[in-house]
């Protein structure tokens, strides 16, 4: 598992991009997204993109496949919302087990098809697990500055369930990504140390943030180097950004990390800034010229895309990436533990 | 000494805190600690958390880099006392900036505090007081959370007392902590233990010396690792003499700090300069710190009673009081005060041969200080309006003189008209222009709001102005502007025009209205740019060729802009339908209002509404550009912003108590479908129909990207469904009369003042209400729970469009909310002839509750769709083109 020690070492190593946008193509409705299993469950599930890996396996397959095909050494897994707290507006509680398990599992194929076919080039399966859609170290009462709609307990067990479920599904590595509020990262940290602890394994761990406003902090108002050092009490295998802003407004604040930390560095930005509509439209070329910035700059080990992106988007990043030498970083001593 | 030291403490709260080689000591604050503080105890009981903060953030701005938080108190909860007050301090930007220090002898507390802070915090403390298992369990878990740890040198025998205990335990800690947990070494702060001296007992009289030297071992042999300490504790034995206690805590810290003391709770009140202190207390001091001497602790007693009582006080300063006359009056004018202006200026007058020389030679002096600093950016906006004040306070007391003598007025540099044109009521930026202008030495003939074309062009004449400044803030204001220019073009005017308000621009000044005037026509957009403008206009030598410049300037503007944007191409009005925003009306939620009908609300206190009010458009209007509230602690702006922040509060604390601004709703929701693609018909209880017309975009977009329209927001009549749709107003009355009511004081900055916090009010106001109507009046969001945030940047469901924004531009459809709510019967609230609202601080719109519905710009519309437009209204063409006509492409 730990190969990918090695890869980091010797190459750029490229991440896949948006799976929201590829589903988009699809257009699936309703009774698509609840395939014959949910025909008749309580609550509307068109938008639960996480349920199409169990209700339309093939597509998310065939998504993973064409990432791979683009040149992605890592795909990350359709799991997002996979937490009982984001799967609550759907009343899907009881399935995160499940949903993480079979994402984990058919990405987990995808990338051995792809490691058998090419085996000089292994190919790398990332638990995703995204933020939730609550928010640990603030309010979203105006009245009560106080209150809070989540505890760290509450997160913790979450995310330890998405967790474990990741890994007996087979997934090469985690990534907790879209971190907005540092202290939901921190309960995931937390439960990641005691999977690792209980199980007495190694899971190379990403960990990615975002970056909400062009002041250079994250929604709970961290500066980019308060958030690494909030962080880094967790040997990981990377750190970075992705989503909010697109490439050209990300570097400053790769560039305010990279020289701060022995880790990895990664970036996974959007195809440019949402126009009016909320719509992404840099194009393959456009987002390849700015990332190139970066890796002039050797700021970056890990590189992909993420809202708006698309294979054509990772087929030109892969290929830029393919031309410079990967950041030096120290080698992460895994007896640290 | 060597210190051993190759890695180094990394801290944070919202930003880093780095210790290494350059840092200086590392200041903790430590009044939030109830063990120490009677009165942050007493707060806290009181659950009087608002003033408890002030505490924090007291400390913050005082320099403590690190706040150190106790809840150890028998009578509180300590852990619910802990999360609470660290829950609080998460959303004060400006105390959480800062790392925390989680202090408690609890570690159930501990731990609740450790889950509740996103920064890497410290945690104060533990030891091996009850044992290594504890001991490990509590540091493996401090590391999973991610925090420093503070080590009291404290061990199953006891706490050390004497310099060996202190390095046997210091040293085994480091081993267990690094060895058997695995715990970074930097992130280790070693608690030595500081005990008082002078207490007159042998056995203490080596604390602090044996502190500094075990101070020293540690830094040399246990690596990378930092000391700590509580000073206040060393000088405990001369508690009521804060002479002596102040320059003990700079004694020992010096030494201390040589040996690697490196941070500590300090309370910087409570030190005094070690180079001010006076050298005999220094040495009797010395004696004691460093246990020199065997009667060092009576000599130290004996001559503490000679100083004891010398205490410090602080007092406004006042120093500028003593300064020659001329600087007094500089100095206030700068700095705004008004507290001794009459009698500096009648001091000047006595001096004076002539009242005016006071106005001309004195006061000038001092406002030409204020425009040089103005101009350089080392003053801003309401610090200038300030300095006018403290101006006409002093013009208002000398004019008497003057006219007594009958001698000549002061002759102003220029006259200039300033008006908001016909059917606009907004005059916030014209008012802060004219009291720039003003101070400036300009006269100023302020025709007020409303002000229609002749009256503007009979006053010019009459008054002989130098200069017309036109103001608006709704697009038909534009059309007047271009009207106005073209009078003037008629009856030969050569005066300069001058353009301001937030819908005016440089285009569509360089493109509409210089082109109608053969003078000098002006985009001044900022108020700091007003007074060089029109000084480069009216000076009689160069404005020639400034005009001159200017016109070839605007002309070249105009070339390019309408170069620009001839690569548009639009659809028709029948494609674009086709290209309607399409919502699958068979699965799309469909809450029905649970209060349906016309209700008004005029109850309401202003205090509901301060929660939701946005404060950057505030600052905004006054040239101070940021959000808020980083813009309080901005660099540039921060402390004119903080100012001028906290004085509203003072105005609207005043507001409230005297009932001066009333707030007034009414709204509406109704059945509706949208009928014929782009018109919304709406059932009024009792049948009767309303219909709001609604424009579609036409710009060509890409493939399966579609041209929105309102009405796509609202279930079409042939699917028989029945949909709904909201209408609404908010306006603030008394604002005018409030403003009015400071001019006549001459205190025109709390009349704008007044002004902004009125429109800030209705703007707070349409969002209180919004949300009061997606969760109890229609009730389709009852369970939201957003924050103030959120809300500004309105993350919630369902749209509320305002007639003359973006998505709806056309300010004709406000009279059809009008009609259907009966808006101005009801509220009060009327529409000018260019339909702008009165009060001006007033908002109007719609109600969208459709999860897909979504704020969209309009952009250019074509001609096929004004014909469409004004029959499907019942107007002639011509009506329709004058009111859309910004929004009509190539027009």
């Amino acid at each position: 598992m730990s190969n990918i020690y090695k890869a980091l070492q010797e190459r750029i190593l490229v991440l896949d991009g948006a799976m929201g946008t590829m589903l988009q193509a699809y257009k699936f409705t309703e009774e698509d997204f609840r395939g014959e299993r949910f025909k008749d469950y309580p609550t509307p599930l068109q938008g639960n993109n996480d349920l199409l890996s169990i209700t339309q396996p093939e597509a998310i397959k065939t998504i993973h496949g064409k990432y791979f095909e683009a040149g992605a050494d890592i795909i990350e897994t359709n799991t997002f919302s996979g937490t009982t707290i984001a799967m609550a507006d759907y009343q899907m509680e009881d399935l995160v087990y499940e949903l993480n398990y079979q994402s984990a599992k058919i990405a987990k194929e995808v990338a051995d098809q792809f490691t058998a076919k090419e085996p000089h080039k292994p190919r790398f399966v990332a638990g995703s697990i995204g933020p939730t859609n609550r928010t640990a170290s603030m309010s979203p009462d105006v009245n009560d500055p106080g209150y809070r709609a989540v505890t760290f307990d509450e997160l913790r067990i979450a995310y330890k369930q998405q967790i474990e479920a990741l890994v007996d599904g087979g997934v090469d590595l985690l990534l907790v990504e879209t971190v907005f509020d540092t202290l939901n990262a921190k309960a995931a940290l937390f439960a990641i140390e005691e999977v690792k602890d209980e199980r007495n394994i190694e899971i190379p761990t990403m960990l990615s943030g975002t970056i909400t406003d062009a002041s250079g902090r994250t929604l709970s108002g961290q500066t980019a180097e308060a958030f690494l050092i909030s962080v880094s009490h967790i040997p990981l295998l990377s750190i970075g950004f992705n989503c909010a802003l697109g490439a050209n407004l990300l570097q400053p604040h790769l560039e305010a990390i990279a020289n701060k930390t022995d880790f990895a560095i990664s970036a996974h930005p959007n195809a440019g800034l949402p126009n009016a509509f909320g719509e992404y439209d840099e194009t393959p070329e456009e987002m390849g010229e700015q990332i190139e910035e970066y890796l002039k700059k050797n700021l970056i080990n890990i590189i992909g895309g993420c809202c708006g992106t698309s294979p054509d988007h990772i087929n030109v990043i892969a290929n830029i990436a393919a031309k410079y030498k990967p950041r030096p970083h120290a080698e992460i001593a895994l007896e640290i533990r | 000494m060597k210190i051993k030291q190759t890695k180094y403490m990394k801290l944070s709260g919202l930003e880093p805190l780095i210790l290494n080689e350059n840092s200086n000591f590392i200041n903790v604050g430590e009044r939030t600690n109830v063990a120490g503080s009677r009165k942050f105890l007493r707060l806290i009981k009181e659950e009087k958390f608002d003033e408890a903060l002030d505490i924090a953030r007291h400390q913050v701005d005082g320099g403590a880099q690190i706040v150190d938080i106790n809840m150890d108190d028998g009578l509180l909860d300590g852990k619910e006392a802990m999360v609470r007050f660290l829950n609080l301090i998460a959303a004060e930007p400006d105390i959480c900036r800062v790392p925390m220090m989680i202090d408690s002898s609890k570690w159930e507390i501990i731990e609740a505090g450790l889950q509740v802070v996103q920064g890497k915090c410290v945690v104060n403390s533990i030891s091996l007081k009850e044992g290594e298992e504890k001991f490990i369990r509590e540091a493996k878990l401090i590391k999973r959370y991610g925090a420093a740890v503070i080590v009291m040198a404290f061990d199953e025998v006891g706490q050390a007392d004497t310099y060996d205990r202190r390095i046997e335990i210091a040293q085994r800690s480091y081993d267990v902590l690094v060895n058997q947990v695995g715990f970074p070494s930097e992130d280790i702060i070693f608690d030595l233990n500081i005990f008082p001296v002078a207490t007159g007992m042998d056995e203490h009289r080596k604390n602090a010396i044996d502190f500094i030297e075990a101070t020293r071992w540690v830094r040399e042999n246990l690596e990378n690792v930092s000391v700590s300490g509580g000073v206040s504790n060393v000088s405990f034995s001369f508690r009521g003499n804060n002479t002596v206690r102040e320059a003990m805590h700079s004694v020992f810290l010096y030494y201390a700090i040589q040996a690697g003391m490196n941070m500590g709770i300090v309370n910087p009140a409570m030190l005094e300069v070690y180079d001010d202190i006076p050298k005999d207390l220094l040495e009797h001091i010395e004696d004691v710190i460093l246990d020199r001497r065997d009667d060092a602790t009576e000599r130290l007693l004996d001559f503490a009673e000679t100083v004891k009582g010398t205490k410090k006080e602080k007092t406004v300063d006042l120093s500028w009081r003593e300064n020659p006359l001329q600087d007094r009056i500089t100095h206030a004018l700068v700095k705004g005060i008004d507290a001794f202006i009459i009698e500096d200026v009648e001091e000047a007058r006595l001096q004076a041969e002539k009242p005016i020389e006071v106005i001309e030679g004195n006061l000038m002096a001092g406002m030409n200080v204020v425009g040089d600093l103005f101009g350089a950016g080392k003053m801003f906006l309401p610090q200038v309006v300030k300095s006018a004040r403290v101006m006409k306070k002093a013009v208002g007391y000398l004019n008497p003189f003057i006219e007594a003598e009958k001698g000549d007025k002061q002759e102003p540099v220029g006259k200039i008209l300033m008006a908001t044109v016909k059917g606009d009521v907004h005059d916030i930026g014209k008012n802060i222009v004219s009291v720039v202008l003003a101070c400036n030495n300009y006269e100023i003939v302020d025709l007020g709001v409303m002000v229609p074309p002749e009256k503007i062009i009979q006053t010019a004449i009459e008054e002989r102005v130098d200069a017309i400044g036109l103001s608006g803030l709704i697009t038909p204001s534009l059309d007047e502007m271009v009207y106005l220019a073209k009078e003037m073009q008629r009856q030969n005017f050569e005066l300069p025009l001058l353009i301001g308000g937030a819908t005016t621009s440089k285009a569509h000044t360089a493109v509409k209205i210089d082109t109608q005037y053969k003078n000098a026509v002006v985009h001044v957009n900022d108020a700091s740019r007003a007074v060089t403008v029109v000084g480069d206009l009216l000076n009689k030598k160069t404005s020639h060729e400034y005009v001159a410049e200017l016109k070839k300037n605007y002309d070249e503007f105009r070339t390019k802009f309408l170069k620009r944007g001839k690569e548009k191409s639009y659809i028709s009005i029948i494609e674009a339908r086709k290209r309607k925003y399409k919502i699958d009306w068979e699965t799309s939620e469909i809450v029905k209002p649970r209060e349906l009908g016309i209700q008004t609300l005029e109850q309401l206190s202003l205090k509901e509404l301060l929660p939701f009010i946005d404060w950057s458009p505030f600052f905004r209007s006054w040239d101070l550009h940021g959000k808020f509230p980083d813009i309080l602690t901005d660099k540039v702006v921060g402390e004119q912003a903080s100012i001028m922040y906290e004085e509203a509060q003072v105005m609207i604390k005043e507001i409230i108590a005297n009932q001066s601004l009333k707030p007034k709703a009414i709204f509406g929701l109704f059945k509706a479908n949208s009928i014929n693609e782009d018109d919304i018909a709406v059932q009024k209880k009792g049948g009767e129909e309303f219909i709001f017309r609604t424009l579609r975009q036409q710009l060509k977009k890409r493939e399966g990207i579609p041209n929105h329209a309102l009405s796509d927001f609202i279930a079409p009549k042939e699917t028989g469904k029945t949909d709904y749709i909201g209408a609404f107003c908010v306006g603030i009355f008394g604002a005018q009369e409030l403003a009015d009511s400071y001019r006549a004081k001459e205190d025109d900055y709390n009349g704008i003042m007044a002004q902004a916090i009125a429109d800030r009010f209705a703007e707070a106001f349409a969002e209180y209400l919004h949300k009061q109507i997606r969760t109890k009046h229609w009730g389709y969001a009852a369970d939201e729970n957003l924050s103030n945030d959120d809300l500004i940047k309105e993350s919630y469901k369902g749209i509320r469009p305002a007639p003359g924004y973006p998505a709806c531009p056309d300010h004709l459809e406000k009279e059809t909310i009008w009609d259907l709510l009966d808006v101005e019967n009801q509220i009060g609230v009327k529409l000018t002839e260019s339909l702008a609202m009165w009060p001006a601080a007033a908002v109007s719109g719609y109600y969208f509750a459709n999860k897909e519905a979504k704020y969209f710009g309009l952009g250019k519309i074509t001609d096929d769709q004004v014909t469409d437009y004004s029959k499907r209204k019942g107007i002639k063409k011509e009506k329709a083109r004058k009111w859309l006509h910004p929004n009509i492409a190539d027009s």
